[in-house]
């Protein structure tokens, strides 16, 4: 048994209903992200930023807000390059 | 009026010659959660919204013309070169007896952009709950793109395109929060 909650993440996934005559192989789990800004009404002051020339690359200044998208369907994806 | 900087705001790689592509990206360009749809959405909206979040429009409508101009760069780069039986194998045969290699506002499937696409109720919470959805489903299908493309470096921009959806979805959502105004008194309902 485990009891510890599961980590949080960013990318929720679930398994669609199998019926006993469906066509196709089944496709396992299927994705989809909820990123941060679902989570944290109104921004706080003082959170932590990202170097200005980090934030023109990621395409946020906030850390808080930043969400690497990987196609989650593709093996050894989710992994942030750079 | 605006002052236009020569440059992109983000850099456009594209590494691989696969027009199809091009086809897909349209989406964003003429499509109905597109770039083109969120701009003008916003620039319209933002006469009749109360004057604390006029700014918050009009500054995101703003960078959605410049995200606007990615795509178009994009789609421009791979389609340029491309032969008319390269264009046919990739699907954009119609697109090219009508426009040749010109750009068009049209969706990934070839229909051309309406106004129906967009909307402008007058309520402040309906039009700015209708621009947070604008957000989330332009941010879906940045996701649908980057599954279904194999270029690093396009892959590279688009995250980038996706990263600014999250941020304006929360700009969105804090500009609700300020026209509810209850934030700072202490009320128990």
């Amino acid at each position: 048994m485990n009891s510890q909650p599961p980590p949080f993440t960013n990318v929720k996934s679930y398994v669609p209903f199998r019926g006993p005559c469906d066509p196709c192989p089944p496709i396992g789990r299927k994705y989809f992200s909820t990123p941060p800004s679902l989570y944290l009404g109104f921004q706080p002051p003082g959170l932590p930023q990202f170097s200005p020339a980090d934030a023109l690359r990621k395409g946020t200044l906030w850390k808080v807000f930043y969400d690497y998208y990987d196609n989650p369907y593709r093996k050894g994806a989710g992994k942030p390059r750079g | 009026m605006w002052t236009y900087e020569k440059k992109l705001q983000y850099p456009v790689k594209v590494s691989t010659c696969n027009p199809t592509l091009a086809k897909y990206l349209m989406e964003q360009y003429g499509g109905a959660d597109g770039e083109l749809a969120a701009a003008l959405r916003y620039m319209n909206q933002r006469y009749t919204i109360p004057d604390k979040v006029i700014g918050v429009l009009n500054d995101i409508a703003t960078e959605e013309f410049a995200h606007l101009e990615m795509i178009a760069t994009m789609i421009y780069k791979l389609t340029k070169d491309a032969t008319p039986q390269q264009l046919r194998d990739a699907g954009l045969a119609e697109h090219y007896v009508s426009h040749d290699s010109a750009l068009f506002y049209n969706n990934a499937a070839g229909v051309p952009f309406t106004a129906a696409y967009i909307q402008a109720k007058g309520d402040p919470i309906a039009d700015l709950y209708e621009d947070i959805a604008a957000e989330e489903k332009a941010r879906a299908t940045y996701q649908w793109l980057i599954d279904v493309s194999d270029d690093p470096d396009l892959n590279d921009s688009l995250r980038f395109l996706r990263e600014r959806e999250v941020v304006h979805s929360q700009r969105f959502r804090e500009a609700v929060e300020i026209l509810k105004d209850e934030r700072d008194q202490k009320k128990v309902f």
